[in-house]
């Protein structure tokens, strides 16, 4: 029997990715349906390591090794969501969902609105560049599915949120596509909370607080944006507020909207490139709910237009960095 | 006559240096405004550079194959103009447009020019019209607060890049009191000057004679507002006011029935929430009531938010909190916001948010004595319902002479869209509903 009320000092802080794993686990332990599958998950324990040990607790039967088709993975977990089990799906990058996207988009997201019953999967993949991963081992698909009604989208930046948002998506009755950021794997950590808990889907979280400039975003540029935030709050004496999407849809227009009205200045943060990306869709509503409130015109940072590179000198030029997003801030404080 | 600086211009955020290939015009050349006067190359972009004026070029101060840094002076041009006017700064505001990201947009190419120690001005290609000198100076936030304070943007000074007004810069401006005096025109002395709809009226301040031992103070700024606004209104509405004798006996007994169990939740039941209740009845049967007046135009409002006219404490001044979409709510839940908006104003804790939006206004000035009263329409509304003193009177029923409750009720409409038979059909309904109002679960 686990020890209750053991003092939070006690227990170790969890990396990002233990802190998945563990989420992983404890649902698997607490539901016999919950199952996961995917491309060297079982006997290799997982590209990352994530699932080292689980073959060994689970067994074969819950935790099963695919061929090398994303489309036969996802697949046969919508199929098994349909029989009552619980299904969470990996993809050894989530680059790789390509090839399952019409199962995606044209089953899993479907369900609900054709039967009823929604598929109750969880698709779940490292995301995002800065580990000289090259064009096919970097990318952020979000908006790929952003126009997809049907499918949930989910993109923790701590760990706390990682466990706490995966725990949600399996728990939750329609397809969640959960994207983990292979950045933050081992980077960031923190002391969870012992008890059961769940980060609801559809809730932002205010990751600073501040008055004078909102930035919004998700992910591992949460991290930067903070950065960022603190540089200009030592040398500009500005207080930026950042807030932490979380979901990615459905959006929490409340928390944006509330944030930009007190703060009057929307700054949008991705990691994906520009064209398309989430943050149009994030700029169109700011515009259609507060555009009485601005003080400035909404802009975007993100990455440009082409591929992830893979030369490390041009990732970095690609990616999102502070000085993009002080430059982007100062430039919208002083308009 | 004045000499301009032509400098090195920001051909991109992250750019700090730029090398000039080639002078296009030589020292003594006439040149134009927007003539290519030389030609640069930065790390991102290479340009021509367009002269910034017309004028005569006199100093070359950078050869040829020379790098230096962004805003450095390259060249000198004597004017005709008057430097000031010539003086223009749209290399940084330009640069500044760009995409932030790393995407290379291509930099407009225009020289920066800085002329002695004139300040940036912005002028030029903009639309010459007020509406597009407001635009170029202002933001949407801006306008918006402008609107709601009467403020004049174009008489403020802004601290935003080109001199663009602020939020800060209007609420300082605000706070600082300033909205009224020192916006507005300063015309002849003993001349108030009170902002309505995009125009000002002005009126003569009557002398007064003050005395020795007179007493004068500065208005708070909320007693500014409400002149403001009292002002306003009667300009540009065409007040009539019509009273009714409303019987309360059958709201009475309901309140004395209803009261103890509404105070099981906490709530208060005041003759109030009848009163809104039957006025919002009325407003769905004659919507025209629940209405703005637009130029030629009547915006009849699909929300029905109902403002309730607060004093402060001690007379010391007036505010009217706004129960939104009034018309979804119960009688429980009407008394439970009027009695939550009252405490929240009298104790001044009530949000922006909670004084704006109103479609029609009720206030009561029986609750000191009054008898019945005609209010003035707060604007953009049409119609405001002054709700007298509710006392025992006597009244002639069936020939005999019987003692009832009773209360007046003054309504002012605006008579631009509300006719008399209108305002009374509305007021007959409003008496109906209270003197046979139906029994609430």
């Amino acid at each position: 029997m686990r020890k209750t009320g053991v003092a939070s000092e006690e227990r170790q802080p969890l990396t990002y990715l233990e802190a998945i794993r563990e989420g992983l686990r404890e649902e698997m332990e607490a539901d016999e349906s919950v199952f996961i599958l995917g491309e060297d998950i079982g006997r290799y324990g997982g590209a990352f390591k994530l699932t080292e040990g689980f073959l060994a607790q689970f067994g074969a039967g819950r935790v099963i090794d695919m061929p090398i088709s994303e489309a036969a993975i996802v697949g046969a977990a919508i199929g098994a969501s349909q029989v009552g089990l619980k299904p969470i799906a990996e993809m050894q990058f989530i680059d790789f969902i390509a090839p399952a996207f019409d199962m995606l988009v044209n089953f899993a997201a479907k369900y609900r609105y054709r039967t009823g019953d929604g598929a109750s999967i969880v698709v779940r993949g490292p995301c995002g560049g800065g580990g000289r991963g090259g064009p096919f081992h970097s990318q952020n698909v979000e908006s790929y599915f952003l126009n997809v009604a049907g499918l949930k989208m989910v993109a923790p930046s701590t760990p706390h949120d990682a466990k706490g948002m995966l725990k949600a998506a399996i728990r939750d009755p329609d397809p969640v596509l959960y994207f983990e950021h292979k950045y933050l794997y081992r980077r960031v950590k923190e002391v969870l909370p012992e008890e059961d808990y769940v980060v609801p889907i559809g809730k932002a979280r205010c990751a600073r607080e501040g008055d004078a400039l909102s930035v919004i975003t998700f992910g591992a540029m949460v991290q930067r944006s903070l950065q960022a935030a603190e540089v200009i709050a030592d040398e500009d004496g500005a207080e930026i507020e950042v807030i932490d999407l979380r979901t990615l849809n459905p959006m929490d227009d409340t928390a944006i909207v509330e944030s930009v009205k007190k703060t009057n200045r929307c700054l949008i943060v991705h990691e994906a490139s520009r064209t398309g990306g989430i943050a149009g869709e994030i700029v169109a509503r700011v515009n259609e709910y507060c555009f009485e409130w601005l003080d400035a015109p909404v802009r975007r940072v993100t990455a440009p237009d082409t591929p992830v590179p893979f030369s490390p000198p041009l990732e970095d030029q690609y990616l999102v960095q502070v000085d993009d997003i002080t430059s982007a801030a100062r430039w919208m404080l002083a308009y | 006559m004045a000499r301009v600086d032509v400098i090195m211009p920001q051909m991109g955020e992250s750019i700090v240096e730029g090398t000039i290939t080639r002078w296009m015009a030589n020292i003594g050349d006439e040149v134009k405004r927007d003539e290519s006067i030389l030609e640069i190359s930065t790390d991102k972009v290479d340009a021509d550079i367009p002269s910034p004026v017309a004028g005569t070029l006199i100093e070359i101060l950078v050869d040829e194959g020379n790098t230096v840094e962004v805003g450095t002076v390259i060249a000198r041009i004597e004017t005709e103009a008057d430097a000031a006017v010539s003086a223009v700064e749209t290399a940084k505001t330009s640069a500044a447009a760009e995409p932030a990201a790393a995407t290379a947009a291509p930099a407009p190419a225009a020289a920066a020019v800085a002329a002695g120690p004139a300040p940036t001005k912005i002028d030029g290609d903009g639309p010459g019209t007020r509406e597009g000198r407001l635009r170029s100076r202002s933001t949407p936030v801006v306008r918006r607060i402008a609107a709601e304070h009467g403020v004049d943007i174009s008489r403020l000074t802004g601290s935003g890049i080109a001199g663009r007004v602020t939020k800060k810069d209007i609420l300082a401006f605000i706070e600082g009191g300033g909205a009224l005096p020192s916006g507005m025109p300063t015309g002849a002395p003993g001349m108030l000057y009170v902002p309505i709809h995009g125009d000002t009226l002005e009126i003569k301040i009557p002398d007064v004679i003050v005395r020795e031992n007179d007493r004068v103070e500065e208005m708070s700024v909320m007693r500014q507002r409400i002149m403001e606004h009292m002002l306003m209104s009667r300009r540009i509405s065409a007040h009539v006011s019509s009273v009714f004798e409303i019987d309360f006996e059958r709201v009475g007994a309901l309140r004395r029935k209803l009261k103890p169990r509404f105070e099981q939740d906490g709530v208060k039941l005041t003759y109030l929430a009848f009163i809104v209740k039957a006025v919002l009845e009325s407003l769905k049967e004659f919507p025209v009531l629940n209405a703005s007046v637009v130029g030629r135009k009547v915006v009849y409002h699909s929300d029905y938010n109902v403002g309730m006219a607060v004093a402060m404490d001690a007379g010391s001044g007036l505010i009217v909190p706004v129960i939104k979409g009034a018309d979804e709510l119960s009688l429980l839940g009407l008394a439970r916001r009027i009695q939550e908006l009252g405490e929240r104003a009298r104790t001044r804790q009530l949000d922006p948010d909670d004084v704006q939006g109103g479609t029609f206004t009720i206030t009561n000035p029986g609750v000191f004595g009054s008898l019945f009263g005609t209010p003035i329409i707060n604007q953009p509304q049409v119609g405001i319902l002054g709700i007298g003193a509710i006392e025992k009177r006597p009244v002639v029923i069936d020939d005999m002479i019987a003692v009832r409750l009773r209360s007046y009720f003054g309504l002012t409409f605006d008579h631009r869209v509300v006719d008399g038979a209108m305002g009374d059909f509305f007021m007959s309904k409003v008496k109906e509903v209270l003197e046979d109002f139906p029994e609430e679960s």
